[in-house]
């Protein structure tokens, strides 16, 4: 396999009396989807933030390219080419289609706005995504979640980013809004892009992601490949089902008879 | 394609969604897409528009000197003072915040003026130069303390409008008023009159500086690709430009010309629309005022924003400031005192810019003042005291205020924003 575009290794944050990652791996590679799952409170919102550099690690190496990187600030990972989608979208409501894709972006001929230009190439960038927006002059507010989901993911893409982590960007949309936002997270793994999606829903992980990276009270909890592991080993994992003095046993019991075999 | 019985003219925009209505051309599309933009909440400047109609009719018909040139030019520069705070004000509340202290501002401006025109025998030009770089400086402390350490906005400049107060106070001692002189480019501010022709030469000049970009911009959005506006809807909005500008142009030169004041005035509404719709600082005041955390994230400065509008906001009051002295040739402690302050942020919401933030325009300062203006005037015409005036302009207020409500509400259920 090609290396990975964005490797993590002994990651660990502390807030307060909360250990909140303890030693935690992460690594993606380009043209490959992988799913960060864990329950509430395993650190997944935390390591997201920070690889955003949001919130940067005590300690760790963040490597990109295979280069160790320093991750303190947002504006780092931007420069990096790593674009978040956080949850909450962060779309100005008031500001139509095209104001908020090149928002803080904007291009300009002689200081003045060149809105024809951004129009021409917000329309050329939703095309190439396939997505249909009856208007591009309409306020963002107009749009239904998964369109302004959409819009969200699209704006990260300007930047030409090579990572693109997506905050649960399912867990408000409808069944069709759904298959929409999985189809351009398909679509830019085809683009060569290294897609990190956080989710909860099983469905989507089982839809488009390729690893599924499992995170327990701050821990590393399992990697799985997609496709060759069940729903419910994944579930497993999150829930820390295997993870009891039953199966621990078993687990013991287990391993002096696989030596035999 | 399903649309292909579309016509041509509607094919492309028909082509990228059907749900998406698409007014007919002409004057009657234009017109049914204006009636379906209000009733989704989207007002705009008709509801202050038809107020200004209201005042004209109701004022005329009592007193026939109302819509008299003298009067009317009177009126001019009885707004331009508050106006130009007004615009100040505009910008704060775009943002999403207050600026209390424009009155204040205005008024210890307007005294560091005077002092140094008149107590230390400064260049008058000067002096109105440092008057004004005193307001900006006033506004970045303003800003700053809102942005960077974090106090409302309103605690911010409510203890500015006391405190600048004070201080307009303390700088003025021992003398009470001072008066400045009534040949000095100071009360020239507010006395100079332009001869017929320039007026004709910059309204003329207006309209074909806005006719040719509007038409240049369409042009350039036709061969682009874009959906571009039609010819009649371009033409129409060149004759609702024209009609006000030449019409103002001509009252006022059947009086005395056109004001140096209003002139100014009205050239800061301009630039100030201009900057805030086609440039990048202007956006990001619109995202600030429309999401901060947004904004942030995009990577703008939003404690630079902050603190540039709270700049402006305290430059242009100071300029108000430097026009009420003109205007009275003289500065004592009740400059920009009184119902400067409430006037100047009425104005701005009777205008129609939104007091939730993110959403207004320049032009509010100019409309809202003249609503202000025409009430004030028809009133003194009237020979009615200040307490009719003040109960008809919270009247006004309330009704601009409640309208910027409603229009809010009815633009979340029509999903607008």
């Amino acid at each position: 396999m090609t290396e990975p575009v964005l490797e993590l290794s002994g990651i660990s944050k502390r807030f307060g009396a909360v250990q909140a990652l303890s030693d935690v791996d992460l690594r993606v590679h380009p043209g490959e989807v992988v799913a960060l799952l864990g329950d509430n409170g395993a650190g997944k919102s935390t390591l997201v933030k920070v690889i955003a550099g949001v919130n940067p690690a005590d300690s760790g190496v963040i490597a990109w390219e295979g280069r160790p990187v320093q991750v303190n600030r947002p504006s780092d990972a931007q420069h990096l080419g790593i674009a978040t989608i956080y949850q909450d979208l962060a779309l100005c409501d008031n500001l139509d289609i095209v104001a908020n894709l090149f928002l803080g972006n904007e291009r300009t001929t002689g200081g003045v706005l060149d809105e024809l230009e951004m129009e021409r190439r917000a329309q050329e960038l939703l095309d190439s995504l396939s997505v249909r927006i009856p208007s591009l002059r309409v306020p963002v507010a107009s749009l239904s979640g998964g369109q302004r989901q959409i819009i969200a993911i699209a704006r990260s893409l300007l930047g030409d980013p090579k990572v693109v982590m997506l905050d649960e960007p399912t867990a408000a949309l409808g069944v069709a809004q759904t298959a929409q936002v999985l189809d351009l997270i398909e679509r830019l793994r085809d683009q060569g892009l290294a897609v990190i999606l956080i989710s909860h829903n099983m469905a989507d992980v089982r839809a488009v992601a390729d690893r599924a990276v499992v995170l327990r009270l701050g821990r590393n909890a399992g990697d799985f490949q997609v496709e060759d592991t069940s729903y419910e080993e994944i579930v497993a994992a999150i829930t820390g089902a295997a993870d009891n003095p039953v199966s621990r046993r078993a687990g013991r019991v287990a391993v002096p008879g696989s030596e035999e075999a | 394609m399903a649309q292909q019985t579309t016509p041509a003219a509607h094919g492309a925009t028909a082509a990228r969604d059907p749900r998406l209505i698409v007014d007919g051309g002409g004057a009657k599309g234009l017109l049914s897409g204006s009636l379906r933009r209000l009733r989704g909440g989207e007002l705009g400047p008709v509801p202050v528009i038809a107020g200004l109609v209201v005042i004209a009719v109701v004022f005329q018909s009592l007193n026939d000197k109302f819509l008299s040139p003298q009067n009317l030019s009177n009126l001019t520069l009885q707004i331009v003072a508050i106006g130009l705070m007004s615009c100040g004000v505009i910008m704060v509340l775009l943002l999403g915040e207050i600026d209390l202290s424009v009155g204040s501002v205005a008024g210890v401006s307007g005294v560091v003026m005077a002092v140094l025109a008149i107590r230390h025998g400064w260049n008058e030009i000067a002096a109105m130069v440092v008057a004004i770089a005193v307001g900006a400086l006033i506004g970045v402390i303003h800003g700053a303390i809102f942005a960077k350490i974090g106090v409302p906005a309103f605690v911010v400049t409510l203890a500015g409008l006391i405190g600048w107060q004070g201080a307009q106070i303390y700088l003025l001692s021992p003398d009470g008023t001072m008066n400045v002189p009534y040949d000095g480019p100071i009360a020239y501010l507010t006395q100079t009159y332009f001869v017929p022709v320039i007026g004709w030469t910059v309204g003329g000049l207006a309209v074909a500086l806005y006719a040719a970009s509007t038409l240049y911009g369409e042009r350039r959005r036709a061969a682009a690709g874009l959906p571009a506006k039609s010819v009649t809807d371009v033409v129409t909005r060149i004759v609702l430009v024209a009609v006000p500008v030449l019409g103002t142009v001509w009252v006022l030169n059947s009086y005395k010309g056109v004001p140096l004041a209003f002139l100014i005035f009205v050239g800061f509404v301009v630039v100030f629309d201009l900057v805030l719709r086609k440039t990048r600082y202007g956006r990001m005041v619109f995202a600030v005022g429309g999401s901060a955390e947004a904004a942030r994230r995009a990577g703008i400065s939003v404690d630079l924003i902050r603190i540039s509008v709270f700049a402006l906001a305290s430059m242009l009051s100071a300029l108000g400031g430097i026009m009420f002295v003109s205007r009275s040739f003289a500065v004592n402690q009740s400059t920009g005192g009184g119902d400067a302050l409430m006037m100047a942020i009425a104005a701005a919401v009777i205008g129609g810019t939104s007091l939730f933030g993110g959403r207004g325009s320049a032009y509010s300062a100019l409309l809202g003042g003249l609503v202000l203006g025409a009430i004030a005037s028809g009133l003194f015409l009237l020979q009615m005291d200040s307490s009719v005036r003040f109960m008809i302009t919270a009247g006004v207020l309330l009704v601009a205020v409640i309208l910027d409500a409603v229009s809010r509400r009815s633009r979340k259920t029509h999903a607008r924003g």
